[in-house]
């Protein structure tokens, strides 16, 4: 962990967003530190995603400032909000990759529209970018169609890395992933947040993403953040769902497994 | 800033020193670029050495580039030693080393095009056979389509009335008013051009003759078709490629379904039961178009346009038009299922495959509208 006195990466206040008649993020407020991974959890539809789109500004909200590395969005010009979003990768859910583009296309895309940079080095950053993800060479050249699950991840990870960001914002990343490519993905994540210097902002459901990976987890209840510390902290939370969530059935396996066998 | 501020040379007698000062990011990643490929790989085989301890900024970007020369001038056998790289800019630089690909791809494929003649005839000859094989699937696609329609028939129960009538609703029903406003205006515009012309030799009488002919034989049924080809062909190919994209249509297969009777048959029963009554509206919306014209424009008055309608056609080319429909439906239907199930899983190959639908299936109904009109003068009709 950096210098905790620093300014937060991210920073959200009272945050409230809604569909309608239904509040789904109530006065939510958090801070994510530089150079940390925020493991980011909550019951199906309890939000999570919903969050970050909101601070990518895909949703709109109704009250509430969010700040990225100290610029609040609202109040930022069309200059400031591209800089803004040249500093941050999205990996989302799905993928989301351009289906009529190859996977290095995907990867050089963005680079393109924000970089001035010469086509040649253009496509070996972006081969350098897939490789460090471990897609292989022969996998470049493929349409999304034609790549399997885990490696379309991969690619969307390369995607979200194109432009050397400050912070990564992953959706799910190891979900519908087998749990050996989950976990060389988290291991992935991992280094490439030690050898980048990023600040990981990772929604996800895999407990043992959150055992592996996050320095720090916040768990989403009731549109607000109801805990939020590292793993050990989350294990004498009093909250019932927290409970249920960290000491529930597959989490007390895990753990047992994890004590027997350290990794 | 300039070249000379992010990267200086200097040649010493112990070989040659590199001095790296600044961003080395993607910002000035263009300026290092130029700055690495243009120096020249000396003759002097001495060490070099890289300090990059002025850099105060670095990425992938400024990582890569590091590589790229050190690695050019190990194969002219020249090592170059990076020193006094932060220590956290130093993983960056281990991780693209781990990963240098040999030979990269560039990113733009080269679609060099075949020259002149070769190219030319390579190209007609691809399209015939684009050609044949869309004929073919639209032949493969009648067939399944009889087939399910054979199985509906011998067990009525199977049948999807439920998706039948949701299809008629949207193809039929809310198709009503552009069609009878498109046709209206069709039978206006015939019956103000007839007028202008004839009156010239005082044939005004003959409008009549003219509009009703065409409407009821030809333009009425042609009209309604193009538009639904537009307007349903297109809906229906765009609804079953996304399916396709989607993998339902495989989800449908794996639980025992055909496709064809789940999705197409119900879609094509609503088109052959919606296009006769959609061309039965267009032309009486376009005979009204033409009275009101007569009346207003030609000074006739609509007793007498009614009078010489009566005279003018009689119920054979009521028929003529109405026999049309139906095929003009099924050629529709066809088209369109069948290229919604040719897309594959691009965007853009939904995109193509939706422009291919409504331009054949237009193309196949003028066709279609062409040997009918063949075949009724032949017999008499």
């Amino acid at each position: 962990m950096t210098d905790q006195t620093q300014q937060p990466v991210i920073s959200v206040r009272d945050l409230v967003v809604g569909f309608g008649s239904r509040i789904v993020l109530d006065h939510l407020s958090l801070d994510v530190r530089r150079g940390e991974i925020l493991g980011f959890v909550g019951g199906s539809g309890s939000g999570k995603s919903v969050l970050l789109r909101a601070i990518v500004g895909l949703l709109p909200k109704r009250a509430g400032t969010i700040a990225i590395g100290g610029i609040d969005l609202d109040s930022a010009g069309e200059v400031s909000r591209r800089d803004v979003a040249s500093r941050w990768g999205v990996l989302f859910q799905q993928g989301a990759l351009f289906s009529s583009l190859t996977a290095i296309e995907n990867v050089a895309f963005a680079m393109r529209e924000h970089l001035d940079i010469s086509e040649r080095l253009m496509a070996e950053v972006a081969m350098a970018k897939l490789a460090m993800v471990g897609l292989h060479r022969g996998d470049a050249m493929k349409f999304p169609s034609e790549l399997s699950g885990g490696m379309t991840k991969r690619v969307a990870l390369a995607r979200a890395l194109a432009l050397d960001p400050e912070i990564l914002f992953l959706d799910e990343p190891t979900s519908g992933l087998d749990p050996i490519s989950a976990g060389d993905f988290d291991a992935l994540i991992r280094t490439l947040q030690q050898t980048l210097g990023l600040t990981v902002f990772m929604v996800t459901h895999d407990l043992e993403s959150l055992y592996a990976v996050c320095d720090r987890i916040a768990v989403l209840a009731d549109g607000s953040i109801v805990a939020i510390g590292p793993m050990s902290e989350m294990q004498r939370s009093d909250h019932p769902w927290v409970k249920a969530y960290f000491r529930g059935r597959r989490a007390t396996l895990l753990e047992q497994r994890n004590a027997t066998a350290p990794a | 800033m300039t070249t000379a501020a992010l990267l200086e040379v200097v040649e010493t007698s112990g070989g040659r020193q590199l001095f790296a000062y600044g961003a080395w990011t993607a910002l000035h990643a263009r300026q290092i670029d130029v700055a690495i490929d243009a120096m020249d790989g000396a003759a002097t085989s001495l060490p070099a050495t890289l300090d990059m301890s002025g850099v105060d900024a670095f990425d992938t970007y400024g990582a890569w580039l590091v590589e790229r020369l050190s690695s050019r001038w190990l194969d002219e056998h020249r090592p170059l030693q990076v020193v006094g790289l932060r220590n956290n800019f130093e993983g960056l630089l281990g991780a693209v080393h781990r990963v240098r690909s040999d030979s990269p791809v560039a990113v733009t494929s080269d679609k060099s095009l075949g020259s002149t003649l070769a190219g030319g005839v390579g190209a007609i000859e691809q399209a015939l056979s684009a050609a044949g094989r869309d004929l073919a699937g639209l032949i493969n696609m009648l067939g399944a389509v009889v087939q399910s329609l054979g199985q509906v028939v011998s067990r009525p129960r199977t049948f999807r009335l439920t998706s039948a009538v949701h299809h008629l609703d949207r193809v039929g029903w809310q198709a009503v008013p552009i069609i009878l406003l498109i046709t209206f205006l069709i039978g206006c515009i015939i019956a103000q051009q007839g007028f202008f012309h004839f009156r010239k030799f005082g044939a005004d009488e003959y409008v009549v003759d003219m509009v009703g002919i065409l409407v009821l034989r030809e333009i009425g049924v042609l009209i309604v078709a193009i538009m639904v080809a537009g307007r349903s062909g297109s809906a229906y190919t765009a609804e079953l490629g996304a399916m396709k994209m989607r993998e339902e249509i495989d989800a449908l297969g794996t639980m025992g379904l055909d496709p064809v009777a789940v999705l197409i048959l119900p879609r094509i029963v609503a088109l052959l039961v919606a296009l006769p009554v959609l061309a039965f509206l267009g032309s009486l919306a376009a005979l009204y178009g033409g009275g009101l014209v007569a009346w207003l424009y030609g000074g006739m008055s609509p007793e007498i346009y009614i009078a010489r309608l009566k005279e003018a056609i009689s119920l054979t080319h009521f028929k003529v038009g109405m026999i049309k429909a139906p095929f003009m439906a099924l050629v529709i239907g066809l088209v369109a299922c069948t290229e919604g199930f040719k897309v594959k899983g691009s965007a853009e190959s939904l995109g193509l495959k939706t422009t291919a639908s409504v331009v054949q299936s237009i193309f196949l109904v003028i066709i279609l509208d062409g040997l009918f009109a063949v075949f009724f003068a032949a017999i008499g009709m």
